[in-house]
C-alpha cells in the first residue's frame, strides 16, 4: 500500500456491494478474510478482539466480534442490523453492507441491496442450493441489483470435487435466469482455507476464473448508467441574491440517471414546463455535461417556476405523470400496512400525501407463489400494492430506474419508514400492470 | 508492488464511472442539500478537526456560489489546542458564518458537571450539546462522524432519529432505502446527519490533498513538549498533566484527530506534508482512533454508550 501515490489511490473506484448468507455458510469467516487480507483489519481492532474473546473464555479470537457492533448484538451472538465496512485494495475501493442472513431481517438485506451494485449469495457446498439462497437469490432480483456473485463455500468439505460446484451452479444460475437476474458468476471457495478468496486455489485446478476479489475488483460499475433516461430531482434552488451574482438561480440535485448537456430542451415536471438547460455547474465549476451520479447545479434559459421536488427531464424523454402507482414492495415496520392506510410518499426529493388503495397480493419468498389479498402486509413482508398520490407524480419503472423507480412510504403520524417500494412490473407481477391501470381510467 | 488501476484496463471501464473520491463527494452533497431542503435550523458541529473542515469544504461546494445556508456548533471542552481554536475563528470570518459555542467550563463552574478524576472532559460534552440543541431549537445537526472509526459507529444511519433527550436508540433505527433519507421528526426531536458516514481515513485525507484543503498545524510532526500517559504522548497542560513521576520530553510528533487535549493523544511521525500523511496512515496499523483516544478504550461498548446518551 504504501508505494501507492496518493493519485493512483484516487483515480481508483468505489464499488458497492452486500453479501447474503445463512447463519452457517460461512459469511462472517469470508468478511473477515476479506478484511483481514485487505489490511483492513487493524492491529488495535485484533487486540480488542482477542480481550474480548478472552474475557469470555474463547480460546481462538472470534471475528464475529469485530463486526457485531452493537452491545446486545454481542451478547446474543447474532446480528441485528446491517453494518457498513470499508476496505480497499491498490485497484479498487469497496463499501459492504454486511446484513443479516435470518429470514426475519428480510428488510435489512432490502436496506443493503438498495444501494448495492453487487450482491454475493454464499451457499454451503455440503448442502446446496436451500430455501435461504432461492430466497436471497429473489431480493438480489427484486431489487434489481446488477452483478449476483454465487459463492460456493466450504469447498474444502467436498475434497473440492468440481462436479459438486457445477452442479450448484448451474442450478442456481437456472433459477436466477428465471428470476431475471442479469449476470451470475458463479466461484468455488473455502473462506476458511483462503481458497479462491484473495489468492487463486491450489486446490482447484479446474476453476479458471477469477478469483473472488479479482472479480470484486474489475466488474464493471454504473456502467450502464449514463445511458439511461435522464433525471434531475430538484433538491433545492440556488439564489445568491449577492452583488456579484444577482440573478443566478440554480437548480441543485444528484443526477439520479442519465446525461445532461448544456443546450439540451428540458420539461419540468409535474407542471410540464419546459425550458433549455443554459449551464451546469459541478459545484462550482462549470461544465458542458454532466451524468449521475454527479450533484450538479442546473441553470435554465428561462424564468421557469422550479422548486423542491420537481422533475427535470429531456423533453424527448419525458415520462408520464401518474396519480395511481402500482408497485411490488417490501414492509420495513412493525406496524403493518393495510388497505385505507394513509401515508406520505417521497419519490426522489418530493414527499406527497397518498392512501393504499389495494394490496393484490403478498409474496411467498421460498416458492415465490403470491398470496391473493392479504389484506395487510406486515414486517419484513414482500407484496404487490396500489397506491393512489395527492398530486401526480414522475414514476418510471424500477426496471428502468433504481432511483426515479423507487420510493419509501412514510407514517405520517410518527414519521416511521413504513415501506420499501419499486414501481413497475417484476417477476412477481400478479397482472399486467399498465393494463389494470388503464381500465381503471386514472392513467395521466 | 504494481499499481495498475483495474479499471483503466480493456474492457472494464466505463468513462462515466466516477472516481471513488467523486462519488463520497457528491453524496455528500446531496445529504447536504437534502438537509437544507428539509429541515428549519440546521447546524454543522464544528470542532476544527479534520472531519468538520471537510464538512464545512463540502458545504461550501454544495450551495456555491450561494453562502452555505447553516450556522456551526462548537462543543468547547475548554482543554483546546491554541491552533485549532484560532482556525474555528478564521474560517467562521472568513466565510461570514455564525457560530454557537457550548462551553463544557460554564458547566462545571455552575456546578452542574464534575470534573473527572483523569481530566478527561470528552464524556462532559453530551449535556452542553444537547442543551445548546434543545435552546436553539436545531432539528438537524451535522456531525463528521465516520462508520469506520468505531464498530457502533458502523452501526450509525446517515440520517439518524434522537428523540428530545438526544438518545439513540440502534434498535429503533430506520431502514436507509437507497438515496431517500428520511427526516421526519416530532417538535424536539431532531436528526445528527453523517455526510461522511462512507467515507474512510483515508479518503478524507486525500480528498484534504486534493482539494487543496488548509488544516490546523498540529495535524503535521513538528517538535512538542509531551509526556507519555498509558501508552499515549500527551500535551503537558494546565488541565492536569504531567502527573508526578510523567516526565515532558520534546518529541517530533502530530495529531491524527483532534479532541480534547486530555485525552487527545499524538503519534511520533516524521510526516510534514499532506503525502507523508497519506503515506503514513496507508502503512499504519493502527486506527486513528486506537491510536490516540483514550476515551473509546474505557470499555467495548464506550462508544455505543456515549451514542446513547446523545454523543456525536
Amino acid at each position: 500500500m504504501s508505494t501507492i501515490t496518493s493519485e493512483e489511490l484516487s483515480a481508483t473506484t468505489l464499488l458497492r456491494f452486500a453479501t447474503a448468507g445463512s447463519v452457517d455458510d460461512g459469511k462472517s469467516t469470508l468478511v473477515g478474510r476479506l478484511l483481514h487480507d485487505s489490511k483492513s483489519i487493524l492491529s488495535d481492532q485484533l487486540e480488542a478482539v482477542e480481550r474480548a474473546s478472552a474475557s469470555r473464555g474463547q480460546e481462538a479470537p472470534d471475528l464475529a466480534l469485530l463486526t457485531d457492533g452493537l452491545r446486545a448484538e454481542r451478547e446474543q451472538g447474532i446480528t441485528i442490523d446491517v453494518a457498513y465496512r470499508y476496505f480497499a485494495t491498490p485497484r479498487r475501493r469497496f463499501i459492504l453492507a454486511d446484513t443479516p442472513g435470518h429470514v426475519q431481517y428480510t428488510r435489512n438485506m432490502v436496506t443493503g441491496a438498495s444501494t448495492a451494485e453487487l450482491t454475493v449469495i454464499l451457499v454451503d457446498a455440503r448442502n446446496g442450493v436451500v430455501e435461504q439462497t432461492r430466497r436471497h437469490a429473489a431480493i438480489a432480483a427484486l431489487l434489481r441489483v446488477p452483478h449476483v456473485v454465487l459463492a460456493v463455500n466450504k469447498m474444502d468439505l467436498v475434497d473440492y470435487r468440481e462436479p459438486v460446484f457445477a452442479a450448484i451452479a448451474e442450478e442456481f444460475t437456472a433459477y436466477a435466469s428465471e428470476l431475471g437476474v442479469p449476470e451470475v458468476t458463479a466461484i468455488p471457495i473455502s473462506a476458511l482455507a483462503g481458497d479462491n478468496v484473495v489468492d487463486p486455489s491450489a486446490n482447484m485446478d479446474w476453476y479458471g476464473g477469477p478469483t473472488f476479489l479479482e472479480h470484486l475488483e474489475t466488474v464493471p460499475v454504473s456502467h450502464d448508467l449514463a445511458h439511461c433516461h435522464a433525471r434531475l430531482p430538484v433538491q433545492y434552488v440556488i439564489r445568491p441574491q449577492t452583488a456579484e451574482h444577482p440573478d443566478y438561480r440554480g437548480y441543485a440535485g444528484q443526477i439520479a440517471a442519465g446525461t445532461f448537456r448544456v443546450g439540451d430542451p428540458v420539461t419540468v415536471l409535474p407542471s410540464g414546463r419546459t425550458s433549455t438547460i443554459s449551464g451546469i455547474d459541478l459545484l462550482g465549476e462549470p461544465v458542458d455535461v454532466a451524468w449521475t451520479t454527479q450533484s450538479v447545479t442546473v441553470l435554465l434559459a428561462d424564468d421557469v417556476d422550479i422548486s423542491r421536488g420537481d422533475l427535470i427531464v429531456p423533453t424527448k424523454d419525458a415520462p408520464a405523470t401518474t396519480q395511481d402507482v402500482e408497485a411490488t414492495v417490501c414492509h420495513v415496520a412493525d406496524q403493518p400496512l393495510t388497505v385505507g392506510h394513509r401515508v406520505l410518499i417521497k419519490h426522489g426529493t418530493r414527499t406527497v400525501k397518498a392512501i393504499v388503495k389495494d394490496i393484490p397480493s403478498r409474496l411467498t419468498l421460498d416458492d415465490l407463489s403470491l398470496h391473493p389479498h392479504p389484506g395487510q402486509l406486515v414486517a419484513n413482508d414482500i407484496g404487490r400494492v396500489k397506491i393512489r398520490t395527492a398530486q401526480p407524480l414522475p414514476v418510471d419503472s424500477y426496471a428502468d430506474s433504481r432511483r426515479t423507480g423507487s420510493f419509501i412510504l412514510i407514517d405520517p403520524a410518527d414519521g416511521t419508514t413504513l415501506t420499501a417500494g419499486m414501481v413497475g412490473e417484476s417477476f412477481a407481477s400478479p397482472e399486467p400492470v399498465k393494463d389494470a391501470a388503464d381500465d381503471d381510467g386514472w392513467d395521466f | 508492488m504494481t499499481t495498475t488501476v483495474a479499471d483503466t484496463e480493456e474492457g472494464t471501464v466505463s468513462p462515466y464511472a466516477l472516481s471513488h473520491l467523486d462519488s463520497l463527494e457528491s453524496e455528500a452533497v446531496h445529504i447536504f442539500r437534502e438537509v437544507a431542503g428539509e429541515f428549519e435550523r440546521p447546524v454543522i458541529l464544528f470542532s476544527g478537526g479534520k472531519d468538520s473542515i471537510v464538512m464545512l469544504h463540502l458545504a461550501l461546494k454544495a450551495f456555491a456560489p450561494a453562502a452555505v445556508p447553516f450556522s456551526l456548533l462548537h462543543v468547547d471542552t475548554g482543554h483546546n489546542f491554541p491552533e485549532v481554536l484560532q482556525y474555528r475563528d478564521r474560517a467562521v470570518a472568513e466565510h461570514g458564518l455564525r457560530l454557537h459555542v457550548a462551553l463544557v467550563q460554564d458547566y462545571i463552574d455552575r456546578g452542574v458537571l464534575k470534573e473527572r478524576p483523569d481530566g478527561t472532559r470528552n464524556p462532559l460534552q453530551t449535556l452542553p450539546l444537547t442543551e445548546k440543541i434543545q435552546a436553539e431549537r436545531f432539528d438537524a445537526v451535522f456531525g463528521g462522524g465516520r462508520r469506520d472509526e468505531e464498530k457502533a459507529r458502523a452501526k450509525e444511519r446517515v440520517f439518524s432519529l434522537r428523540d428530545e433527550f438526544s438518545q439513540w436508540d440502534p434498535r429503533r433505527q430506520r431502514p436507509e432505502l437507497w438515496n431517500l433519507y428520511n427526516g421526519r421528526h416530532a417538535p424536539g426531536e431532531h436528526v445528527r446527519v453523517f455526510p461522511l458516514s462512507n467515507w474512510t481515513e483515508l479518503d478524507v485525507w486525500q480528498y484534504i490533498a486534493r482539494e487543496g484543503i488548509e488544516l490546523p498545524e498540529i495535524y503535521f510532526a513538528h517538535e512538542r513538549e509531551v509526556f507519555q500517559r498509558a501508552g499515549m504522548w500527551l500535551t503537558a497542560g494546565e488541565w492536569g498533566g504531567p502527573k508526578d513521576g510523567e516526565t515532558v520530553e520534546k518529541r517530533l510528533v502530530r495529531y491524527r484527530t483532534v479532541g480534547d487535549m486530555s485525552c487527545t493523544g499524538a503519534v511520533d511521525s516524521a510526516a510534514v506534508t499532506l503525502d507523508d500523511v497519506i503515506a503514513e496512515i496507508a502503512a499504519s496499523r493502527l486506527t486513528e482512533r486506537g491510536a490516540t483516544r483514550a476515551d473509546d478504550k474505557m470499555s467495548e461498548a464506550a462508544m455505543e454508550d456515549r451514542k446513547r446518551e446523545g454523543y456525536f
